[in-house]
């Protein structure tokens, strides 16, 4: 196979990411429950995460993707603990619902 | 060859994003969400950055989407469809995240352009390139992080702890 770095120009993944980034924002504002929200944040690491690597591949330099690999790591303490927060919240208030956890709105 | 390989990623990631957002249960979600993973793991391979692509279908298909699915099916949340915002705040959402793109998009399209020298052969996103630079300049953080994730352990242990 011919090299991927030579046949693909590098702004479709500046296009791609930023889409993928502008869908995860959509996400977060657009739906109500807990978990999707968090899921769509996700969604938005793995869009920065992508133009990371593109940018370091393209350039030549591995530092790119050693920050990725941080940025990783704290994702997962992310996600354990937000979803330990999840479970404590859905224990008092029996809902993941957004509006059902407004009570410091006060 | 490879640029086809791309598009047909790209379709999938952007597809499987689009089903995480509006699919009408959180575990349909939680599906599509790791097909999109998949995908961008197809990207990295693509990129020639396969130390990352397999740590990110190791820690991301493995670990997070089973704790998210895991969290979904012990709060018995794949019954009903969850409600959405009313339809002004749907507009709403899919406005600005519709002018958000527009705006990076005008200024990628209006930003200076360099051109990148591309090698024949590329190995920097290879385990023994990745863990040279990890265990050499960036030791310290690296074993900073591993106190963050015991910090996160004892966390959510904590959170999630049912009070006496």
């Amino acid at each position: 196979m011919e090299n991927a770095l030579v046949s693909v120009p590098h702004n479709w993944y500046l296009l791609l990411s930023s889409l993928l980034f502008c869908i995860g924002v959509m996400g977060v504002l657009f739906r109500r429950n807990v978990i999707v929200i968090l899921m769509c944040i996700e969604l938005m690491l793995n869009s920065v995460n992508l133009l990371l690597v593109s940018f370091s591949a393209y350039a030549q330099n591995a530092d790119g993707q050693v920050f990725v690999f941080f940025v990783m790591v704290v994702a997962a303490a992310e996600v354990a603990v937000g979803l330990a927060l999840i479970v404590s919240i859905y224990r008092n208030v029996a809902s993941t619902d957004i509006d059902s956890m407004k009570k410091l709105k006060w | 060859m490879a640029q086809y390989i791309f598009y047909a990623l790209s379709i999938v990631t952007i597809l499987s994003a689009l089903y995480v957002v509006f699919a009408k249960s959180p575990m349909y979600s939680v599906i599509a969400m790791i097909v999109c993973f998949f995908s961008i793991a197809g990207h990295y391979v693509l990129l020639n950055a396969q130390f990352l692509a397999i740590v990110h279908v190791i820690v991301y298909a493995g670990a997070i989407m089973v704790l998210f699915l895991f969290v979904v099916m012990l709060l018995n949340l794949n019954q009903e469809p969850d409600k959405s915002h009313g339809k002004l705040l749907r507009v709403a959402a899919a406005i600005s995240g519709g002018m958000l793109f527009l705006v990076l998009l005008l200024s990628l399209n209006t930003s200076e352009t360099g051109t990148f020298i591309l090698p024949e052969k590329s190995d920097i996103g290879l385990v023994e390139h990745v863990g040279k630079k990890l265990f050499n300049e960036y030791v310290l953080p690296f074993e900073i992080s591993s106190v963050l994730l015991l910090s996160a352990i004892i966390g959510s242990v904590v959170l999630a702890k049912k009070e006496s």
